[in-house]
């Protein structure tokens, strides 16, 4: 379901939030508050460096043999009672759950934080069949009633002010106007209190799949996700096939690792792992739980061993929360269910090259995200390379053929020298057509002037020094 | 969907045909490390003194916001809990039937919840409070260990608005390595459906990145230590 | 030593006083200097872009110039990231591979190679003046270069260096993505030039003057004047 013109899509968006001033001081402001308060945390590893490699060692271990963990997470989850299934892509998948709700006679469902239901649309097909479907991850809520996607995979709401939150819950909750973050908080919580006790069906993602217990790991802050998993009477997780970590105390350093990188906290403050449904001696929980492991193109990455590392990631936001892209132009504007530096990366193996190579190019290449990553994920090369490896599969035209006669020219010192003599020649007059249609350097000198032409080069110092 | 388990499974199995690069240029020769095994080098440092883990673990509990209450005996427990229970005007609490927490709850003389295998979820969330017992305490962290074993299944933690947690002073486990090994020693082959790292009460940052506690779960997480 | 200069196309057109001042700076400290007057560009551009074969065909030609040097000195973050770290990845697998690593391995960034290869940072420079530092990114992360510019400026006499909040944040220079996404490009240079003010400083320093490029043509459109420097520059004052 992407949109038909990705790129003009993102274009558009870019090019307005970019000039919007308050959006930038608003995102520059949360990511201040997000390094702030990641700083500390992350200095007090004894040594945050290795601790990153070793994370990146393990997954890589996990990624080059995932499909032994899968057989060993299905095999272990499977003689506790959970029932496993696989989706090769969002039809079936979205057939997979749509038929357990059907099997048992559900009317309503309750969803903690599911990214994987973003890929796959599950919202928007729930509703048009009749379910009530409720988002109960705060920012998450908050981003349904307004009938948009999450902003950031994180912070979903983070774009928005207090007062715009007020007045979205006024509209549709018919509360009374408040600008304190605690009130309007616990407005959320009221309502949605309700709907975990009503609700048939609990719905989740998965952070991590321990391959060893047969658990799925959930991390998070508010609780809803553990509400939703104790509550209704079937559980249904959805969980993209890379999230694998071999050993249930490989956790003690993903957990750590996650909080740190993702929200600044020491470890965040509910790390749940569930191993089944109701066990025999246990008093509460649902009596069903589904795991549904969803491939949707991870394996086109996965054949790809340069990018491969891009499923290592664990969707902690770091890379979006120091990109200065995302910082001027926000989560909206990609267009995809995951933003910033990774979006980048894996959207086009995930939805196509083609409609998606542009946001590869939509980036200075900094290098911030790479630094920054928990787990080592070589996210900026990879834009490198995916642009390299879009045009391999389509040359553009026009620039195919700008990049040819660039590369002629180059080559040839006397035609380089001839234009540089040229260049110096014609800037005088460039001033005329500066800005206009007629400009070559438009896109430069819209908001930045050309630099003025000395009148000897380097090249003409060096010659005359010589004598 | 049989067919699509070996769809998958064969396409990971075409697409592992070549190898990845190994991650930071290390040496293909060495063994990889594991997270499981070398977490503890490199996760903060936790001292080997028990008073200073202690000392750890409260300064971790203030900025977290739990309160970390150290009792001197059992009874001693009993007399600050009904202390809270009154400042909070409780009216109703739920526990589990182990001992520890039973006994606690049943010394606040009011009406109590029981999550047995057939409680009411409706008569849990009327509580005000929820007591449980752990599996341990993490220093490192700040963090409660419990189990849907020990803390008396998966909603008696989490629904109530002020979860009580009732830990022995030998409980106190340094880091997140040493509470997963003993995590391994008590269940191993017997995992409980839930397993649960708390660490302070529930909180939201989603508006304007402003910390809320109480967002779904508990505003409160109170630990009494007895020895 | 005889150290061969590698001028990026950028210095020699717009900013040739930054490739005197490397060379009257590495003459004074009696190196000897020689530079392949053939070179061009490096082929960062069509190479970002996408277009490796073109890439290539600009690079063959460098390498050769190139093979027998002893040092090379490149006048720019970017360029020296260029034939430092990517020549090796846009030659992997060609004939070439094995030159594009030998050269790699004799390439250095000009501040590095002051302080890292020759053991230099006092240069008995005088620049009695406030200063700021934009790092370049390719500088500052594929060659890991942080340091080296930090201390050369430490060193100048009367130099009052004053770091920016945002003295890692990518100026939105880019290369070609300041004109394919001019809008993005721009955000990012009007928040690293903010930050640039805040600290009052009378110059904005760095070690690739191709961000500088950037972001002096976006402050004399908006009339902030702050000059920028490159290093070279500054420790040829006195």
């Amino acid at each position: 379901m992407s949109s038909p013109l990705p790129l003009s899509q993102f274009k558009r968006d870019a090019t307005r939030l970019s000039a919007d001033l308050t959006h930038r001081e608003r995102l520059q402001t949360a990511m201040g508050k997000y390094q702030a308060s990641r700083q500390p945390q992350q200095a007090a590893f004894h040594d945050w460096q290795q601790a990153r490699q070793v994370a990146a060692e393990t997954k890589w271990d996990a990624l080059n043999h995932l499909d032994v963990y899968l057989k060993e997470f299905e095999k272990n989850a499977t003689a506790r009672g959970t029932r496993v299934h696989w989706a090769s892509n969002s039809e079936q998948a979205r057939e997979i759950i749509v038929d357990l709700l059907k099997k048992h006679g559900a009317k309503s469902v309750i969803k903690s934080k599911v990214m994987t239901s973003e890929e796959i649309h599950l919202n928007a097909l729930l509703e048009k069949l009749g379910y009530s479907v409720v988002e109960s991850d705060l920012g998450e809520y908050i981003q349904q009633l307004r009938g948009e996607g999450p902003y950031h995979f994180v912070f979903p709401c983070m774009h928005l002010s207090r007062a715009e939150i007020s007045d979205l819950f006024t509209e549709h909750l018919g509360t009374a106007t408040t600008h304190d973050p605690e009130e309007l908080t616990m407005i959320a919580r009221r309502v949605l209190r309700e709907k975990y006790i009503t609700a048939d069906v609990g719905f989740t993602g998965a952070n991590f799949i321990v391959a060893e217990t047969g658990m799925i790991s959930i991390t998070e802050n508010e609780g809803n996700a553990r509400l939703t998993a104790a509550l209704p009477r079937v559980m249904i997780s959805l969980v993209g096939i890379e999230k694998v970590v071999p050993r249930l105390a490989d956790l003690a350093l993903f957990l750590p690792m996650l909080a740190t990188a993702g929200t600044g906290q020491p470890l965040t403050c509910y790390n749940s792992m569930y191993g089944g449904p109701r066990q025999p001696d246990e008093c509460d929980g649902p009596e069903e739980w589904h795991v549904i492991l969803l491939d949707n193109h991870r394996t086109r990455l996965l054949a790809d061993p340069e990018q491969r590392d891009a499923l290592h990631c664990i969707r902690c936001g770091a890379c979006l929360n120091v990109c200065p892209i995302f910082k001027n132009i926000g989560g909206h504007s990609y267009g995809t269910t995951y933003q910033g530096p990774i979006g980048a990366v894996i959207t086009p193996h995930l939805r196509g090259v083609q409609d998606w190579k542009h946001l590869s190019s939509a980036s200075s290449l900094c290098g911030a995200c790479t630094e920054t990553c928990p787990v080592k994920i070589d996210l900026h090369h990879h834009l490198l390379q995916q642009r390299r490896n879009a045009v391999a599969q389509k040359r553009g035209g026009l620039e195919g053929l700008l990049w040819k006669a660039f590369a002629f020219c180059m080559n040839q010192p006397v035609i380089y020298r001839t234009m540089t003599k040229m260049g110096r020649w014609t800037r005088p007059l460039h001033r005329w057509i500066q800005g206009s249609w007629l400009d070559p350097a438009r896109a430069w000198t819209r908001t930045r002037e050309l630099p003025p032409l000395p009148a000897e080069t380097f090249k003409d110092f060096w010659r005359n020094r010589k004598g | 969907m049989n067919t699509e388990r070996e769809n998958i499974l064969g396409r990971i199995g075409e697409a592992l045909r070549l190898t990845a690069p190994q991650p930071g240029h290390r040496d293909p020769a060495e063994p990889l490390r594991t997270a499981a095994t070398a977490a503890r080098e490199w996760l903060p440092v936790v001292e080997e003194q028990t008073e200073s883990r202690w000392a750890l673990f409260a300064r971790k509990s203030v900025e977290l916001k739990t309160t970390l209450v150290l009792c001197d005996s059992p009874s001693d427990a009993t007399t600050k809990l009904l202390e809270i229970g009154r400042a909070e005007n409780w009216q109703r609490v739920a526990c589990h039937g182990k001992a520890a927490a039973a006994n606690l709850a049943a010394s606040l003389g009011l009406p109590t919840v029981n999550t047995t295998p057939s409680y009411n979820m409706a008569e849990l969330e009327s509580c005000d409070a929820g007591i449980t017992e752990c599996d341990a305490l993490v220093a490192q962290t700040g963090s409660v260990l419990l189990t849907s074993r020990s803390g008396g299944g998966r909603a008696l933690s989490v629904l109530p608005p002020h979860h009580i947690v009732i830990a022995r002073r030998d409980q106190l486990v340094p880091d997140l390595p040493a509470a997963y090994a003993q995590l391994h020693a008590t269940y191993g082959g017997r995992w409980p459906s839930l397993i649960a790292f708390i660490t302070g009460p529930s909180r939201t940052g989603d508006i304007e990145r402003i910390l809320v506690l109480g967002a779904h779960g508990p505003k409160k997480l109170t630990i009494l230590v007895v020895p | 030593m005889k150290v061969t200069l590698f001028v990026p196309c950028f210095i020699d057109l717009v900013s040739p006083q930054v490739g005197v001042a490397m060379v009257n700076l590495l003459e004074k400290l009696g190196h000897t200097l020689e530079y392949p007057e053939k070179l061009t560009c490096c082929g960062q551009p069509p190479f970002n872009s996408g277009y490796w074969e073109e890439a290539r065909r600009v690079a063959r030609p460098v390498l050769e110039r190139l093979q027998n040097a002893e040092a090379v000195v490149i006048g720019s973050g970017s360029c020296g990231a260029m034939l430092k770290k990517f020549y090796p990845d846009l030659f992997a697998g060609q004939p070439e591979a094995e030159a594009a690593q030998a050269l790699s391995d004799k390439c250095w960034e000009f501040s590095e190679f002051l302080v890292n290869k020759l053991g230099v940072t006092s240069v008995g420079a005088k620049f009695p003046h406030r200063v700021t530092i934009h790092d370049g990114c390719h500088g500052l992360r594929e060659l890991n270069g942080k340091q080296p510019i930090r201390k050369l400026l430490q060193a100048v006499e009367g130099l009052e260096l004053v770091e920016m909040k945002e003295a890692e944040t990518c100026c939105g220079f880019g290369g070609t993505f300041a004109t394919k996404f001019p809008m993005i490009s721009t955000a990012m240079g009007e928040v690293k030039c903010a930050s640039a003010a805040e600290t009052c400083a009378e110059f904005m320093v760095s070690n690739d003057s191709s961000c500088l490029l950037h972001l002096r043509g976006l402050m004399d459109r908006t009339g902030q004047s702050l000059p920028t420097r490159h290093v070279a520059e500054i420790l040829m004052c006195s």
